[in-house]
C-alpha cells in the first residue's frame, strides 16, 4: 500500500525533489535538489517516534558525552587547560573579537537605513505570527534577560570601583588595573559617566548587533532562499551544495555544543544565583539538594512549555516575565533615587556615544585588564551564545521586514538595557555614595542584586520577585534552547517528533546537575566560551551572506 | 446524514494515512458529501515544501487526484503554524469550525503506554470538537 502514493506521483509535475520554487509572490527561492530532511533518520524504537539527522545528532551527541566524561573524571588536568586557552585566545585575539563585533553592530545599524530595510522575511506577502508584545518579549527573554538579573547592579558598581581607583601601574609597565580607558581616579561623576558607559557598551548595540547578524542571516535564508533552518544554510553563498556535506556537519555540531554548553553552564550559574537568594531571604540552606531540585522544578516547568509550544508555552512565559521585569523596573524607578535615575540615563547615553569609540578600538589598547578580561569575554560570550537567539528569533520572526526586525533587535533592546542598567546601577552606586552603605559593594556577586533591594522598602517581596525572574528567565531560555538545539539535530525541521524535544529539554537539566555536583562548570563555561572564536568567523560569513541575500530580494513597497 | 468531510493529511507520511483515504472515498460517496483535505504546516521549510504557498499547491494537486480516485467534489485547508508539533490539535479543532466540517476522519496509532504523556491527536480532536470523528487504525486495510 505504500507504493500507492508513489505511482500516482508522475501526475504531479513539481514535486520538493525538483526543488522547483513556488510563486511565492515576492522572494528568491535557491535552487537546490537537497530536499529537507533526506538525510535524516526516522524510527520508532519504544514506539517513540524519532526524526533526526544522523550525523549532527550522533556526533553531537558523542561529543557532549566524551566532553562532560572527561571533564568530570580529570577535572585538575582539564581545568588548567581550558582557562589558558580561554586567556590564550582574549590576550592574544581579544582585538579580532572587538573588531567582529564592531562589523556585527555596524553593519545592523547600517541596514536599517538602506533600501534593503524594505525587504520582508518570509516573502513580500508573509504576515507576522506573532503580536509586537509576545514577538519582543521572546527576543529579549532569550536574548540577555537573565544577564540583567545577574549584573544589573554589579557591573556598573565593579566599574565604578575600579575607576575611582585609577590607573595603577606594575613594574613591567604593564597597567595592573581593571578600569575601563583611562580610569577616572577620584572623581566621582566621572567614574559614574564612565562605569555606566563601560556597561551599556557591554549590553548595548554590540551584543545584539551579533544576534541581529545571525537571527536575520538564519531568517532570510530559511524563509526567503527555503533553505532549512539550520547554521549551514547561511554559508550558502560561499560553500554551495557543498554544505549538504560535512562542511555542514561541522558547523552544525559546532552550533549545538555552544548552545547546550551554554546552556547547561548558565543553568548551573542561575540556580546557584537563586539557591543563594533562596538562603538570602527564606534561610533555605543553598547545598546540593536546593540545587538539585531547583534544577528539576526549572526543567519540569520548561518540559511543560515545550509540550506547549512556541505559541502557548515559550510565548507567554516571556510576556509573564516582561511585565514582571518591568513592574520590577518601574519600582526600582520610582521608590530608588527617581530623579537621578531620571538624569542618568540620558547622561549614560551621551556618556555611552561619548565613550563608544574609546570602548570598541580594537587596536592600541592600554587598558588590557578590562578590554580583554572584561569587553573580549563579553563579546566571545555573546558571540558563543548567538547561535541559539540568532536561531529562535530567525523562527519567530517571520513576516517582519529587515528595518522592522532591525529595530526591534538591536535599537529597542539596547534602550532596554540602558534604561535597565541605569536604574539597578544607579541606586546601588547612589547607596554607596550617597547613603555610605557598602552592603552591596561587599556582597558575593550572586547577592549584590538582593542586597540592593534590601536598601529599599518592600524589599521581601521584591528580592521574592527578583528570584522569580531568575527562574522564570532560565526556564524561557531552557525551552528555547531545547527548541533550537532540536532542530540542529534535525536537519532544520521544525515539525520533527514531540519526545526529541522532551529528550534536549532533560539532557540540560540532567547535565546541569552532574556538572554542579561533579564540579567543572568552570570548565565547561570557558570551553563554551572558546567556540565564540570559530562563530565570529561563522557571523563574518553571515554578515556577507545577509548582503549578498538581501541584494537579490524584491522589496516591499 | 454528513455533509462535509474533514480529512487531515500528512504528506510527508502518506502511507501512514492510506487506510483512512480508503475509509474517507467509501464514505463520501456513500454519504455523496464534500472531501475537505486539511494539512498543518511549519512556517519553515520543510521537507515536504519550501514555503506555505508551496505546500498549498502540493496539497491542492492531492486533493485533486483523490477527487478522480473517489468522484467527489474536494477542497483543500492549509494551516500554517509556527510550531505545527505542538499546536496541532488546536489548528485542527479550530479548522473543524472554520470549514464547517460535520465529520473528521483521520488516522491513528493503537493506544499505547506513552499517550498517558504525549496524547493521540486524533483523541484529543475527538474529545474537543462536536462534529463526529472517525479514527482509523492502522490494521483497518489489512483486515479489510
Amino acid at each position: 500500500m505504500a507504493n500507492d502514493p508513489k505511482d500516482e506521483q508522475p501526475k504531479e509535475p513539481n514535486t520538493g525533489s525538483e526543488g522547483i520554487p513556488a510563486p511565492q509572490g515576492a522572494a528568491n527561492l535557491i535552487d537546490t535538489d537537497y530536499v529537507i530532511g533526506q538525510d535524516n533518520i526516522t524510527a520508532s524504537p519504544l514506539g517513540i517516534n524519532v526524526d533526526l539527522h544522523g550525523k549532527v545528532f550522533l556526533f553531537s551527541s558523542i561529543v557532549i558525552l566524551l566532553f562532560v566524561i572527561l571533564t568530570l573524571a580529570l577535572q585538575d588536568q582539564m581545568e588548567p587547560i581550558f582557562n589558558s586557552m580561554f586567556s590564550f585566545l582574549t590576550t592574544n585575539l581579544g582585538w579580532f573579537f572587538l573588531l567582529g563585533a564592531n562589523v556585527f553592530a555596524l553593519l545592523a545599524l547600517v541596514l536599517i537605513f538602506t533600501p534593503l530595510g524594505k525587504v520582508r522575511i518570509g516573502g513580500a506577502d508573509a504576515k507576522p505570527d506573532f503580536g509586537y508584545l509576545g514577538w519582543f518579549s521572546m527576543l529579549f527573554a532569550a536574548g540577555m534577560g537573565i544577564g540583567l538579573m545577574f549584573y544589573g547592579v554589579s557591573e556598573p558598581l565593579g566599574h565604578y570601583g575600579t575607576a575611582m581607583g585609577g590607573i595603577s601601574v606594575g613594574e613591567d609597565g604593564i597597567r595592573t588595573d581593571w578600569a575601563p580607558l583611562g580610569a577616572a581616579a577620584g572623581d566621582q561623576a566621572g567614574a559614574i559617566d564612565l562605569s555606566m558607559a563601560a556597561t551599556i557598551f557591554h549590553w548595548g548595540f554590540h551584543p545584539w548587533g551579533a544576534y541581529a547578524i545571525v537571527g536575520l542571516s538564519l531568517a532570510i535564508f530559511a524563509f526567503n532562499k527555503g533553505l532549512p533552518l539550520t547554521m549551514r544554510s547561511i554559508f550558502y553563498p560561499i560553500l554551495g551544495e557543498r554544505i549538504w556535506g560535512w562542511p555542514g556537519h561541522v558547523i552544525d555540531i559546532l552550533a549545538v555544543f555552544a548552545t547546550l554548553f551554554g546552556l547547561t553552564t548558565s543553568l548551573g550559574i542561575g540556580a546557584t544565583q537563586a539557591a543563594g537568594g533562596l538562603e538570602y531571604l527564606f534561610g533555605i540552606p543553598a547545598g546540593d539538594t536546593t540545587l538539585v531540585f531547583l534544577i528539576m522544578g526549572i526543567t519540569l516547568v520548561a518540559l511543560g512549555s515545550i509540550m506547549l509550544g512556541v505559541d502557548k508555552g515559550v510565548q507567554r512565559l516571556s510576556q509573564i516575565n516582561m511585565v514582571l521585569a518591568a513592574l520590577l523596573l518601574l519600582f526600582v524607578i520610582i521608590v530608588g533615587p527617581t530623579l537621578m535615575i531620571a538624569t542618568g540615563i540620558v547622561d549614560s547615553l551621551v556618556g555611552y556615544v561619548t565613550h563608544l569609540p574609546a570602548l570598541s578600538m580594537p587596536f592600541g589598547r592600554e587598558d588590557a585588564n578590562f578590554s580583554q578580561g572584561w569587553t573580549a569575554f563579553y563579546w566571545a560570550w555573546w558571540i558563543a551564545w548567538s547561535p541559539f537567539v540568532g536561531m529562535f528569533i530567525a523562527r519567530v520572526s517571520r513576516g517582519r521586514t529587515v528595518r522592522e526586525f532591525l529595530i526591534s533587535v538591536l535599537l529597542v533592546p539596547t534602550m532596554a538595557s540602558v534604561v535597565w542598567m541605569t536604574a539597578f546601577g544607579t541606586t546601588a552606586i547612589d547607596q554607596v555614595v550617597n547613603k555610605g552603605v557598602t552592603a552591596v559593594q561587599d556582597a558575593t556577586l550572586e547577592l549584590q542584586l538582593f542586597t540592593m533591594l534590601e536598601q529599599l522598602p518592600l524589599s521581601a517581596i521584591t528580592s521574592f520577585v527578583g528570584i522569580t525572574l531568575v527562574i522564570v528567565f532560565f526556564i524561557t531560555s531552557s525551552d528555547s534552547g531545547s527548541l533550537v538545539i532540536d532542530s540542529i539535530t534535525a536537519g532544520g525541521k521544525v515539525d520533527a517528533p514531540k519526545p526529541q524535544r522532551i529528550f534536549w529539554a532533560l539532557i540540560e537539566g540532567a547535565l546541569a546537575i552532574a556538572l554542579l555536583l561533579g564540579g567543572g562548570l568552570a570548565a565547561l563555561q570557558t570551553a563554551a566560551l572558546t567556540t565564540g572564536l570559530p562563530f565570529t568567523l561563522v557571523l563574518l560569513v553571515g554578515c556577507y551572506g545577509i548582503v549578498k541575500g538581501l541584494m537579490s530580494e524584491p522589496r516591499a513597497k | 446524514m454528513f455533509k462535509k468531510i474533514m480529512v487531515p493529511v500528512d504528506l510527508a507520511h502518506l502511507d501512514l494515512i492510506e487506510p483512512s483515504l480508503k475509509a474517507v472515498a467509501d464514505l463520501a460517496r456513500h454519504y455523496d458529501t464534500e472531501v475537505c483535505y486539511v494539512g498543518v504546516t511549519a512556517n519553515t521549510p520543510g521537507s515536504v515544501a519550501r514555503t506555505p504557498q508551496e505546500f498549498t499547491q502540493k496539497l491542492e494537486a492531492f486533493a485533486k487526484e483523490r477527487s478522480e480516485i473517489h468522484g467527489q467534489p474536494v477542497s483543500t485547508h492549509t494551516i500554517v503554524s509556527p510550531d505545527p508539533i505542538a499546536d496541532l490539535d488546536d489548528d485542527l479543532i479550530q479548522a473543524i469550525d472554520d470549514i464547517g466540517a460535520d465529520l473528521v476522519v483521520m488516522p491513528t496509532h493503537p493506544p499505547k503506554h506513552l499517550d498517558a504523556i504525549i496524547p493521540s491527536h486524533g483523541g484529543k480532536v475527538a474529545s474537543h470538537t462536536k462534529a463526529s470523528v472517525f479514527l482509523v487504525r492502522p490494521s483497518a486495510n489489512e483486515s479489510a
